[in-house]
């Protein structure tokens, strides 16, 4: 036998698809599914939560009951009772048919991940420059990178975005020759950071945009699971145009129906609907009917109370125990609504290089880098807190509190030696599958 | 060789004569991942010649099911502490349930490289100078002095490794002495234990050692040739990533040397059933061994199954004969 690569298909993938490695890593996620381990990586909402057994009987009737229509093809767009349903959840947050929003330019999708491909293939050529929030959410730098742009981060404060920061990085790049299709924001209780942009930032930040002639994809799945009073309205309930606002029922209901949507301008409607034909037909009949009636027959607003007070009750609790046993030198954001906090390391650790010592203890985490498309982030992590009871959560801190102040000891050993897993790796390549709860 | 050992395998039918075998895999190590993926393999190949097959983590479950329904023999496919470094298998012993692969006493020295590398340094065969430190030695002499003497003594490049583990996680090649300190923190992070040898250029070779019978034999060596120079964990996992020569490309009295090597290794190191030897082969043809693995990764890109595939044997039929023999080794007990 000559040389093999076990891989007969290397020469042929398309570019794109370079560089999808296996990553040591994400590996190293694959205990977190075992109960000894405390998971703080995951991103999954506590849907022991929802009231099963009555969903459970909604779902099943919708099967004998309209499985002649729920189990049938469907059109590209998403069926008008959804569209509705979306249409009044909309108006909760003050996007209204006062500015704009009608069932006929809501495309419904397969999630929101769905949502940022389909903007990604309307609008992006390969070199083409998104600016997003740094750090962002790792599910949009995969599309983006999968599109063939280029990622450039703009940073935050405890305010969300800096406007003048967003300034600094247009005028740099239109310096620089590359074309700015627009800006991916997450503005209200962000993955990963749980931070929010201020009332005030937010008619900048679209001014700004506005201006440049940038068009802005304001993702909001966080937006209705704030427990500190009402978040500041979305940005597509301030501006009609040059706004797409992406949602999804994976946060308030359940990302197992992957039901999520678009509300896009009126004139590029047609042109996301024909996209999204051509990669998924249409979105799930049974998911929409699911969603349209427990829009319309069950409780929505009170379940949204309930996980409101869920996730408010653990995020306490992480802050609680972050406060009493986090090394000094660590900091992290106090998120008003979402479900994450970012935590900043102390001087010199690294959370990529300190993953295995985590494992080692049973706990587990993001480290920041898979939330940047340039390998920064070795400096932060993302924890979660929606999933796991508060107790739990308590006592996963107390382990990473353990292993951080073990990597402290080791860098006061070694000095400062820089981040040997530093190395630049693909978004997705630093984060656990969807499936870690 | 394949032919030599085609005669050993037993047949579909012997192998399908009501054998049970649990397969373990996954644990909490940090090649939970492979460890699926490995057990995943063996299940299929186990179940393709007619074994009655199943998965199972190393949990609370495990015991308790063994209890109940206790198999003919069980297949560790898991990697890390828990399948190598000998403590299963002593559980296994106090449950009288057979299993492939060398005895807990023999996991444990081959499972923890410093200790393996002594056994066959005792036996005359070769492997690279090496230090072994646990890192409390390093902040109670002061790691500027250790590592200066570690340099001095064994030179650069050198290979950083944590004592135990596998799938090359937490090793690093340092062609500078500036570098080390953080390959230091980088495998102390997966260990408590570092081991610090010569590095030794040449080409990387994996032989698998087999005794379906009559002893062990070498199975043809695996040549090893990562994209970009660094068998690392992306290069160990994602096909197209590395280039496998099974078998190598070396001269016929070189190989001749090397499974000779292999064996011997095997033997000092009192395995059984199955082992994979890694070796180095310098310039000179000498081969050189740099560790040896009693729970070798049986995964779609694992040098195992290669040089099963290249001996000519069937992956299936080979593990069927092991798991008879293991199953053999309770009856006479």
């Amino acid at each position: 036998m000559t040389g093999t690569t076990l891989d007969d298909y290397t020469d042929r993938y398309a570019r794109r698809v370079r560089g999808m490695t296996a990553s040591e890593i994400r590996a190293l996620f694959a205990v977190a599914s075992r109960p000894e381990v405390v998971s703080l990586a995951g991103g999954a909402p506590y849907i022991a939560a929802l009231p099963l057994d009555a969903v459970g009987e909604m779902l099943g009737r919708l099967g004998s009951e309209q499985g002649v229509t729920t189990l049938q093809y469907g059109i590209g767009q998403g069926t008008l009772e959804l569209r509705e349903r979306i249409c009044e959840v909309m108006s909760l947050s003050g996007i209204d048919a006062a500015c704009g929003a009608s069932p006929e330019d809501v495309v419904v999708t397969v999630g929101g991940q769905q949502a940022l491909d389909l903007v990604a293939r309307l609008f992006l050529d390969p070199g083409d420059v998104v600016l997003a929030e740094g750090p962002t959410y790792v599910g949009a730098l995969g599309v983006f990178q999968a599109a063939q742009a280029q990622v450039v981060h703009v940073p935050m404060d405890e305010d969300g975005l800096i406007p003048e920061a967003l300034e600094t990085a247009i005028a740099d790049l239109a310096r620089a020759g590359q074309r700015v299709k627009f800006l991916y924001t997450i503005p209200t209780y962000q993955n990963p950071t749980g931070v929010t942009l201020s009332e005030e930032r937010r008619e900048r930040v679209l001014d700004i945009c506005e201006r440049a002639g940038l068009l802005v994809v304001e993702d909001d799945p966080y937006g209705q699971l704030g427990f500190e009073g009402e978040a500041p309205a979305p940005l597509r309930a301030r501006r009609r145009d040059g706004v797409f606002y992406l949602s999804t029922f994976s946060k308030t209901f359940a990302p197992g129906l992957r039901v999520g949507w678009i509300l896009a301008p009126h004139a590029v409607r047609d042109k996301l609907v024909i996209a999204s034909e051509a990669q998924i037909l249409c979105p799930s009949g049974f998911a929409q009917a699911a969603v349209a009636t427990y829009l319309s027959t069950m409780p929505w607003r009170q379940q949204l109370k309930v996980y409101r007070e869920v996730y408010r009750e653990r995020r306490d609790a992480l802050l609680d125990a972050m406060a009493d046993l986090m090394p000094e030198g660590t900091s992290w954001t106090t998120p008003a609504g979402g479900l994450f906090v970012w935590a900043s390391l102390p001087d010199g650790l690294d959370s990529k290089a300190m993953m295995p010592r985590a494992v080692a203890a049973r706990v587990a985490y993001v480290p920041g880098t898979g939330f940047y498309a340039d390998g920064t982030g070795t400096d932060a992590m993302r924890l979660n807190f929606s999933f796991p009871p508060p107790d739990r959560i308590r006592e996963g801190v107390r382990r990473l509190a353990g292993v951080m102040e073990q990597e402290i000891a080791m860098r006061r050993v070694f000095g400062a030696v820089g981040g040997a897993a530093g190395r630049r790796g693909r978004a997705g390549s630093d984060v656990p599958g969807p499936d870690l709860a | 060789m394949g032919t030599t050992a085609e005669h050993l395998l037993v047949t579909d039918s012997a192998i399908s004569a009501d054998l049970r075998v649990v397969v373990l895999a996954g644990g909490l190590s940090y090649e939970r991942d492979v460890s699926l993926r490995s057990g995943r393999r063996v299940l299929d190949a186990l179940r393709a010649v007619g074994v009655e097959a199943e998965l199972r983590d190393a949990d609370v479950a495990l015991l308790p099911s063994l209890a109940a329904d206790p198999p003919d023999a069980v297949v560790i496919a898991l990697h890390g502490a828990t399948g190598e470094d000998g403590s299963l298998r002593g559980v296994l012993d106090l449950c009288d349930v057979p299993y492939v692969g060398c005895d807990a006493r023999a996991s444990r020295v081959a499972w923890d490289k410093p200790s393996a590398k002594a056994v066959l340094r005792e036996a005359g065969i070769p492997t690279p100078d090496w230090v072994a430190l646990p890192h409390d030695r390093f902040s109670e002499l002061g790691a500027v002095a250790v590592l200066d003497r570690i340099v001095d003594r064994l030179g650069v490049p050198l290979m950083v490794k944590p004592a135990q583990g596998g799938s090359g996680l937490g090793g690093a090649v340092v062609r500078d002495a500036a570098a080390l300190p953080a390959a230091m923190v980088g495998c102390f992070a997966y260990y408590s234990t570092a081991l610090v040898e010569r590095y030794v250029p040449g080409m990387d070779v994996a032989v698998s050692v087999v005794d379906l019978g009559d002893g062990p034999q070498a199975l043809p060596p695996v040549e090893i040739v990562p994209r970009n120079g660094v068998y690392d964990y992306a290069a160990r996992y994602t096909a197209g990533r590395t280039t496998w020569h099974a078998p190598a490309r070396l001269a016929p009295e070189v190989a001749a040397t090397v499974a000779d090597v292999a064996l011997a290794a095997h033997t000092a190191l009192g395995l059984r059933d199955l082992s994979r030897v890694d070796v180095i082969v310098d310039a000179a043809g000498q081969p050189h061994v740099l560790e040896v693995n009693v729970s070798p990764g049986m995964t779609e890109t694992s040098l195992l199954p290669l040089a099963v595939q290249a001996a000519g044997l069937d992956f299936g039929r080979l593990l069927g004969t092991l798991v008879a023999r293991a199953a053999a080794r309770l009856t006479k007990h």
